[in-house]
């Protein structure tokens, strides 16, 4: 699967996707297929807020449990119905479909520290 | 063996544990008996005991009659010595047996999902509490002073460093818990209201009303119970948001205070709030249904510090025993035994002084004139009977009142004398 | 391929729901000899319930019948090994049984007078003294229900000391290696857990530890052997280092099975510890449980023991409330009675001399499954194992085969599986602790089925990947049970005829 140029990505291994004042953020494609099976996704309500760097929520499979960071900091403004109904989307579609939330940015500065594709890329390589 | 190892004795085995910390000789321990000698050691404790004294004590452990068939199950080397299912392909038994388990603890308290068992009643107590905190995210709980005063006790010594301030609601002359001292205490800052029915005065709490005004307060309501049978009769609480209670009652001896098994069950959309282990159903590679653990990602071995508890265990064997149990009475029989019980309990208060004006299951409070309850108790004692429960050690505005239970095990003759020595006035 | 035991793998069996028919009972009660009162008149028809929905309908032989089928789906310690680390799974001696149905013991009452009660107050005496000489430690109680309650009663009394000394601290230091209850115990009594990298020989590192235990620090939870089966040869420096900075040494005592009659915690500096009495003392684990947590404390905790103890008025034992820097009650009455009474006798039997014998059978049985694997499996560490060795799964890896899949197809031999994937720093651990009650003969033929294993990975790693194949049920789908669980039987529609 291919990482989108137009994301920004973070180490660990969330996506974020900005489109003027509001960011989609989701988990890589990497991400997933370390985590095997998504069983449960567990995201906050619209209208939370989220800070860069702190967790939001989490993603678990049958054996492990995985929080989720933030890579901006926001109000969350839309939240992913889907995945309540199949998480397992998230190991199918983990950059399109399987989004987990969107975010009116608080910060859009805090974008430009965040890895660009082949940063991210080259990162996941060498682990 | 030594040889394939390398080594040339046993002691070998040692070399790197430092020889100061290596024991110096043997334990202190007397050398090893032979089995007629412990089987003879335990039968003289044994006779050191109350065996065979008619007993009408409560107070969240009851007298029930054990079937048989209960022993010859688990007795069974497949159950008695097998480990946790986690290996689900070579544990179908025991797995089977605690999905059946769960969908008797639904059916019996009003729920929708319940796990394979906690400890006990009294420490699923703060279980449920620490659930309704996170469901709520508000922290401090309300107990009735009506629950049982050792389940309160280990919900505050299990919650002292979790910031979960706990207060006590007051008890009314109908021995139930005080509604108007309830809703002065009722807030937004509330997480659970529990209660507990029957209460540890054996009266009926008023479970829809008090879950109406928890709830108008976003407060969860949490029902506890420590007389299993009596939900053989009584209306089981779905009104409640969570139900926590002790299963001892089917075919689990008092055992002097334990092992007993405690149930926590709940609501479809707390499922994942739950503690301790479930069971779900599943299929397998050849799409045969089977069973396994699941959920596991709240529990300790994987969540590790941030889970839902640190409970390693379900009481298993005991789970099982309940289940044979309640296989063998079935519906109309758990029915069947709750009437008698609440016969026999009434058939005795007839005779005594009822302290409250609430309804009662096989449990009452007897007010106790012209002498105390402990006197009552050692006359009592003298006629070989083991007397209801001194009430003043738990509640020192009733120390003058005696804790009586009556249950199936209880006999006419036994029930008259009690009324005799109790209600006498000299 | 060897095979060992084959449970009923065609037998059906339904639920019981499935298998109720209407009006069908198990039971018999004696006929009432008192009037029989009305539940409604009595209770008020508003607190009286509808019958139980779904509730079994059946006989007592088809109920025997149905869980005796359902047994023989089981694998148990009494059918073959179970090579599972840390969980000490040795014979569960049957006169324990017996001895814990001793009329008088299993019928007393929590609540009933204590001079009627002394045989029971002796057995709670007298374990807690035999507890207290194998730990080398100053006092036991015997009132939390699990391993995991008895941390939890432990970390509860070093945070009163802690508080009693003007300052309970902040954080709990927990090794890597450490098994999951022990940092969630920790949170639940209000610390913060940071966790400590063990060394490469799988013990704890002694600098990182000087550099982590600050003034912040309340105390460590160690488990000796650890879980990786090695002894921590440092651990009387561990203690130091805790000692001399305020903080207090916790030893979850899983491992206890490698130690009892050659080493004492109490003797090398530990503050507080636990026992799982169905682990190195033989009570039954019956599926999942009871268990009992004994927890042994040195003096300088006694005070905040978990109320009431025992004291003695004269002749007679009895219960003391009266402990005004107790921890409290962390459940109701005394503790699991019932499995105190399986652990003395299993005491009693061993005796000192036996005790120290069976521990030195199972370093003995572990070190020589230990040789006899090592040409064939990845050993995690080159330590002396104690009464447990671990590998891992890397060299199986390499084809594409991992520990969970090695486990499977061990059921095929006729085995459990042993510990997969724990601990945690083993990369595909292995963890295998035979204990003392197993013969030589089953230990060759576990080995045996492990090397025969090790062949099938390289020359057919599918059979192994596919495993298990001979069991009633082959591998479950645990995905599905995650993402929609089901954890009851509910009515399907079309069932509204129970089968006769």
């Amino acid at each position: 699967m291919s990482y989108p140029e137009t994301y920004k990505y973070t180490k660990e291994h969330e996506w974020v996707h900005a489109n003027g004042a509001e960011a989609t953020i989701g988990i890589t494609d990497h991400a997933q297929h370390e985590l095997g099976d998504i069983v449960f996704v567990d995201l906050p309500k619209a209208g939370t807020q989220v800070t860069k760097g702190q967790t939001f929520g989490s993603v678990e499979s049958v054996k492990a449990v995985s929080d989720i960071f933030s890579p901006v900091s926001g109000e969350v403004s839309a939240v992913n119905e889907l995945l309540a109904k199949s998480p397992e989307k998230l190991n199918e579609d983990p950059h399109g479909d399987a989004w987990l939330i969107k975010v009116k940015l608080g910060d859009p500065g805090e974008l430009n520290e965040l890895l660009s594709a082949p940063d991210y890329q080259t990162y996941i390589g060498a682990e | 063996m030594l040889a394939a190892i390398g080594l040339k004795n046993q002691e070998d085995l040692l070399s790197h544990i430092p020889n100061e910390i290596r024991l110096d000789g043997r334990l202190a321990i007397e050398n090893g008996k032979s089995e007629y000698e412990i089987v003879d050691y335990f039968k003289r404790l044994g006779a050191k005991a109350a065996a065979g004294y008619p007993s009408f004590l409560g107070a969240g452990v009851y007298n029930h009659y054990r079937p048989v068939v209960v022993d010859a199950v688990v007795s069974r080397g497949e159950f008695l010595t097998s480990y946790t299912p986690y290996q689900a392909e070579i544990s179908q038994g025991t797995l089977t047996t605690i999905f059946e388990f769960q969908t008797m603890v639904c059916q019996l308290t009003g729920m929708d999902v319940a796990n394979a068992s906690m400890y006990d009643g009294s420490t699923a107590v703060p279980e449920a509490a620490m659930m309704a905190v996170r469901v709520t995210r508000r922290d401090k709980v309300l107990v009735a002073r009506s629950v049982h005063p050792e389940y309160r006790e280990t919900l505050k010594a299990s919650t002292q460093h979790q910031g979960m301030p706990v207060e006590e609601i007051k008890f009314g002359k109908d021995g139930r818990i005080d509604l108007d001292d309830l809703k002065a205490r009722l807030d937004d800052t509330i997480a659970a209201v529990i209660v507990q029915t029957p209460n540890f005065f054996g009266v009926l709490e008023q479970v829809k009303a008090l879950a109406d005004l928890a709830h108008s307060k976003g407060a969860l309501l949490v029902v506890v119970f420590s007389e299993a049978v009596a939900l053989g009769l009584i209306e089981p609480p779905s009104d409640a948001d969570i139900v926590v209670g002790e299963l001892q009652s089917f075919a689990i001896s008092p055992s002097y205070g334990g092992p007993f098994v405690g149930i926590i069950a709940t609501r479809e959309k707390f499922i994942r709030q739950l503690p301790g282990r479930l069971a779900g159903e599943t299929t397998d590679a050849d799409g045969r249904r089977a069973y396994c653990l699941t959920l596991a990602t709240r529990e300790q071995h994987i969540r590790r510090e941030k889970a839902t508890s640190n409970i390693c265990t379900n009481q298993a064997l005991l789970a099982l025993m309940a289940t044979v149990f309640m296989s063998l009475y079935g519906k109309a029989g758990l029915r069947e035994l709750a009437t008698q019980n609440l016969s026999k309990a009434h058939y005795v208060a007839d005779k005594l002084k009822v302290e409250f004006s609430g309804p009662f299951f096989n449990e009452f409070v007897a007010r106790i004139e012209g002498k105390t309850p402990e006197q009552a108790n050692a006359a009592l004692l003298e006629k070989g009977i083991i007397g209801g429960l001194a009430l003043g050690r738990f509640y020192p505005e009733l120390k003058e009142c005696m804790l009586i239970c009556a249950t199936e095990m209880n006999k006419r003759e036994d029930m008259d004398t009690l009324a005799g020595v109790v209600g006498a006035r000299a | 391929m060897i095979k060992k035991v084959s449970r009923h793998i065609v037998q059906e069996e339904p639920l019981l729901f499935e298998l109720s028919s209407p009006g069908k009972a198990g039971y018999q009660l004696p006929e009432l000899d008192v009037p029989e009162v009305s539940p409604e008149s009595v209770l008020g028809k508003e607190n009286v319930r509808d019958e139980i929905e779904g509730f079994p309908e059946v006989s007592e032989f088809e109920t025997l019948r149905h869980f005796t089928r359902l047994s023989t789906w089981n694998y148990a310690i009494d059918l073959g090994l179970y090579p599972l680390g840390s969980c000490t799974m040795k014979y569960n001696p049957r006169v324990n049984e017996t001895v814990a149905r001793t009329e008088g013991l299993a019928w007393a009452h929590p609540y009933q007078p204590e001079e009627l009660s002394q045989g029971c107050l002796e057995v709670i005496h007298a374990l807690e003294n035999a507890l207290a000489e194998i730990t080398g430690m100053d006092a036991v109680t015997l009132q939390p229900a699990a391993g995991a309650h008895g941390e939890f009663t432990g970390i509860l009394m070093i945070r009163a000391l802690l508080e009693s000394r003007g300052n309970a601290r902040k954080k709990i230091l927990v090794p890597d290696s450490a098994h999951g209850t022990n940092p969630a115990t920790a949170s639940m009594v209000g610390y913060a857990v940071e966790n400590i990298k063990s060394n490469d020989r799988g013990v704890v590192d002694l600098a990182v530890l000087e550099r982590a235990v600050t003034e912040d620090v309340a105390g460590l939870m160690v488990t000796n052997p650890n879980t990786v089966g090695v002894f921590e040869e440092n651990i009387q420096k561990i203690c130091g280092i805790m000692h001399d900075k305020g903080a207090l040494v916790y030893m979850d005592g899983a491992n206890m099975n490698a130690l009892v009659g050659v080493a004492r915690p109490g003797d090398f500096g530990v503050d507080v510890m636990h026992l799982n009495l169905h682990k190195t003392f033989s009570t039954p684990h019956g599926g999942g449980g009871p268990g009992s947590g004994a927890v042994a404390v040195a003096k300088v905790l006694t005070p905040f023991l978990p109320s009431p103890r025992l004291k003695k008025e004269g002749e007679l034992w009895k219960w003391n409330y009266d402990l005004p820097q107790s921890i409290g009650r962390v459940r109701a009455y005394y503790g699991n009675f019932g499995v105190l009474v399986r652990a003395l006798a299993y005491i009693m039997a061993h005796g000192g001399n036996g005790l120290r014998q069976a521990t030195l059978d199972a370093l003995l049985n572990a070190n020589y499954l230990r040789t006899l694997l090592e040409p064939y499996y990845e050993l995690a560490y080159k330590s002396a194992s104690m009464h447990e060795c671990v590998f891992s799964d890397d060299r199986q890896a390499k084809r594409g085969v991992r520990t969970g899949d090695i486990a499977k197809r061990l059921i095929d031999y006729g085995f459990h599986p042993y510990t997969v994937s724990f601990p945690l720093i083993v990369r595909g651990a292995l963890m295998i602790e035979p204990t003392e009650t197993e013969s030589k003969r089953e230990l060759d033929l576990f080995a045996d089925a492990m090397i025969s294993i090790a062949k099938e990975v390289e020359e057919t790693p599918e059979l192994v990947l596919k495993a298990p194949h001979s069991t009633r049920t082959r591998r479950v789908d645990e995905v599905s049970a995650a993402r929609k669980p089901i954890v009851r039987w509910t009515p399907r529609p079309s069932e509204s005829q129970a089968a006769d």
